[in-house]
């Protein structure tokens, strides 16, 4: 059996615990170095193989499924693991400049967060799903108010709140699902749903929406997405690129949940998401997207802008062909790096225009390293706002294609049109605010630089350089990407393959494993 | 006991819920706490309401199958309270230095340098 899938989850979570035996910060930091480059190597080597159609089902346990625990690394998981894993790296590099010394413990929590991303990636059901969700959100709080700040705390309280009252909703929701079925694990669950009696066809139902509504809270979609703003504006810029996943993972569950439980083979409950994405996703997008124009400093600004692209990919998923799904696939990876490195570059304004002006779309004092910082500023623009030449606009011009009625979906022209309209007026709204930020940043100037305020060396921006020089490799690189994406837009539609390879892998021969059994 | 425990789970998750939209933090941690109890009750009554069934199967036990219970919602509501356990801590937490840090515990009030400390009618 290859043991790579435990790697990215078992790996943080045992660096987590040895960090807090020694301390001391460069301790701390060799051994966050250590894990998230292993981590990353493993990453890669899956991605390598699931590029060729590798799939693995790994037995936690040696007990069979669905009895035991499984995690199931395919294409769409050692994808979402990479990039995590990539950010990982990105964050070590810029809080190497101090960030991780203005409070107790960030690299503990931020190897927990890696670990419960990593995991809700990766697990095959849907309990430990949750269970890696609370783990990263834990995390993750405690990341958000590192360094203090009032504001922090009160962004802290309500995000706990809210992601509290939606981890009770999932519960509800998984407990749904066991009660009707019996069962937790994504395949057994998916051959179950589609033999439901009537009654537990309803139950079923709730269940699936409420774990709709429980993922678009996390992802930050339109009714439910108010509270990011608030979190990740005052978060550091360190944390709100690493954040920058996290919506993702909500993202994530929608696609894999809503494919394979609820796919097209699910019987009554076929497909019963899929009507309940698109139109608030759209109006979702459009929204964000007239927020950005009124974004009253940088970091609020790349906020809504994550809200943007996480409703942009559900209007890929919620078109559900195969098509728009690719589309969304090959979307993803590039949006979470472009939003990550803005936020890099907002924390690199605040430095060179200082702590009074900040980030804050005002004029004031001139910045310091104007041509260095405005240089980022303006790629990771180009980047987040999907022009070319980076692959935002391939993934943009993707999903226009697949909404194209010829792909054989049911739509009338109407909702196609309004559609398009959304996406290319969405872009074109974000595209002005980010140029009004721009131009506002580097050239209204009111004044010298300000006491406060630092050069950027290029060592304080090689992180952001980093992220964009990735950027620009993925669209170099963008065929090979966009096979990928159409890869595993097949392996979600076609769920038949994985549903059995999950349910027939069997247990290693051992002292107390006398015959190996399967489920099937 | 079906009606008990349902009007129980409901008037926990109303009390909860009640509470949650009330704008001081302590008012909010309670209110969570109740809703994770109605939650953890819920998952419970989702491996069917049993009396006196044991959960784990024995050698003697193999003809009361009929009436045993089921095992995995208990060791999924152990689960949840760890976890509700270790948030209400975290948000007990948030809350204090909250209210050091600004001097109220009012949950959407505006940061404190933009609003004057003294005169704010009590909320609540």
């Amino acid at each position: 059996m290859n043991h790579a899938p435990i790697v990215p989850v078992i790996l943080p979570a045992l660096v987590a615990a040895l960090m807090l035996i020694d301390r001391r910060i460069g301790s701390q930091r060799a051994l966050a170095w250590l894990s998230a480059v292993l981590v990353a190597g493993c990453a890669v080597w899956m991605l390598t193989l699931a590029a060729d159609g590798w799939r693995s089902v790994y037995l936690v346990g040696n007990w069979a499924a669905p009895w035991g625990i499984v995690l199931v690394a395919d294409r769409l998981s050692v994808l979402m693991v990479a990039l995590t894993s990539l950010l990982a790296l990105i964050t070590l590099a810029t809080v190497q400049s101090g960030w991780d010394r203005r409070g107790e413990h960030f690299h503990p929590l931020m190897q927990i967060q890696l670990m419960g991303l990593n995991g809700a990636f990766l697990t095959g059901d849907l309990f430990n799903l949750f269970v890696f969700f609370e783990a990263l959100l834990i995390a993750s709080y405690g990341l958000l108010v590192h360094g203090d700040g009032s504001e922090r705390i009160r962004a802290g309280l309500t995000t706990v709140t809210l992601n509290l009252v939606g981890s009770a909703l999932f519960l509800i929701a998984a407990s749904l699902l066991y009660g009707v079925t019996g069962t937790l694990n994504f395949a057994d669950l998916a051959l179950r749903v589609a033999q439901l009696d009537s009654a537990g066809v309803t139950l079923a139902h709730t269940g699936a929406l409420l774990l709709l509504t429980v993922f678009c809270l996390k992802a930050a979609i339109l009714p439910l997405g108010f509270w990011l703003p608030g979190t990740y504006g005052p978060a550091g810029p360190a944390v709100a690129a690493f954040f920058a996943v996290m919506t993702k993972v909500g993202i994530y569950a929608v696609l894999r949940l809503f494919t394979l439980v609820f796919g097209a083979s699910a019987g009554a409950l076929a497909e019963v998401a899929f009507p309940w994405i698109v139109a608030p996703a759209a109006a979702g997008y459009l929204l964000a997207m007239t927020c950005a124009l009124a974004g009253t400093d940088l970091r609020k600004l790349a906020s809504v802008l994550v809200m943007a692209s996480a409703a942009f990919l559900l209007i890929g998923i919620g078109r559900a062909s195969e098509a728009s799904i690719a589309a969304a696939v090959y979307y993803l990876p590039h949006t979470t790096l472009s939003a990550a490195a803005l936020f890099l570059v907002a924390g690199l304004v605040v430095r060179s225009r200082g702590e009074r002006a900040g980030d804050r779309l005002v004029a004031g004092p001139a910045p310091l390293s104007p041509a260095l910082v405005g240089g980022l500023f303006f790629l990771s623009a180009v980047a987040v706002a999907g022009m070319p030449p980076f692959g935002g606009f391939i993934g943009k011009a993707m999903l226009l294609l697949a909404i194209l009625p010829d792909d054989g979906l049911p739509g009338t022209i109407g909702t196609i049109g309004w559609l398009w309209f959304i996406i290319l007026a969405g872009s074109l709204l974000g595209l002005i605010a980010l140029a009004r930020a721009g131009s506002t940043l580097f050239w209204k100037s009111d004044g010298p630089a300000a006491p406060d305020a630092g050069s950027i060396s290029w060592r304080d921006a090689l992180p952001a350089a980093i992220t964009l020089a990735v950027i620009a490799a993925l669209a170099i690189g963008s065929a090979p990407l966009q096979r990928y994406a159409q890869a595993t837009a097949q392996d979600l539609l076609q769920t038949d393959a994985l549903i059995d390879d999950v349910l027939t892998t069997v247990p290693r021969p051992g002292p107390h494993q006398p015959s190996p059994q399967t489920y099937r | 006991m079906e009606l008990l425990m349902a009007s129980g789970i409901g008037v926990m998750m109303a009390g909860g819920i009640y509470l949650v939209l009330r704008p001081r933090s302590f008012d909010v941690v309670l209110g969570l706490t109740l809703i994770s109890y109605a939650v953890n009750l819920f998952i419970f009554s989702m491996g069917r309401l049993t009396v006196g069934g044991a959960p784990i199967v024995t050698e003697g036990s193999a003809d009361k199958l009929a009436t045993l219970a089921d095992p995995l919602p208990q060791a999924l509501v152990l689960t949840a309270i760890v976890i509700g356990f270790a948030m209400t801590a975290l948000l007990l937490v948030l809350a204090v230095r909250q209210h050091a840090a600004g001097g109220n515990d009012l949950i959407d009030a505006p940061a404190p340098r933009e609003t004057a400390p003294l005169d704010r009618p009590d909320v609540g």
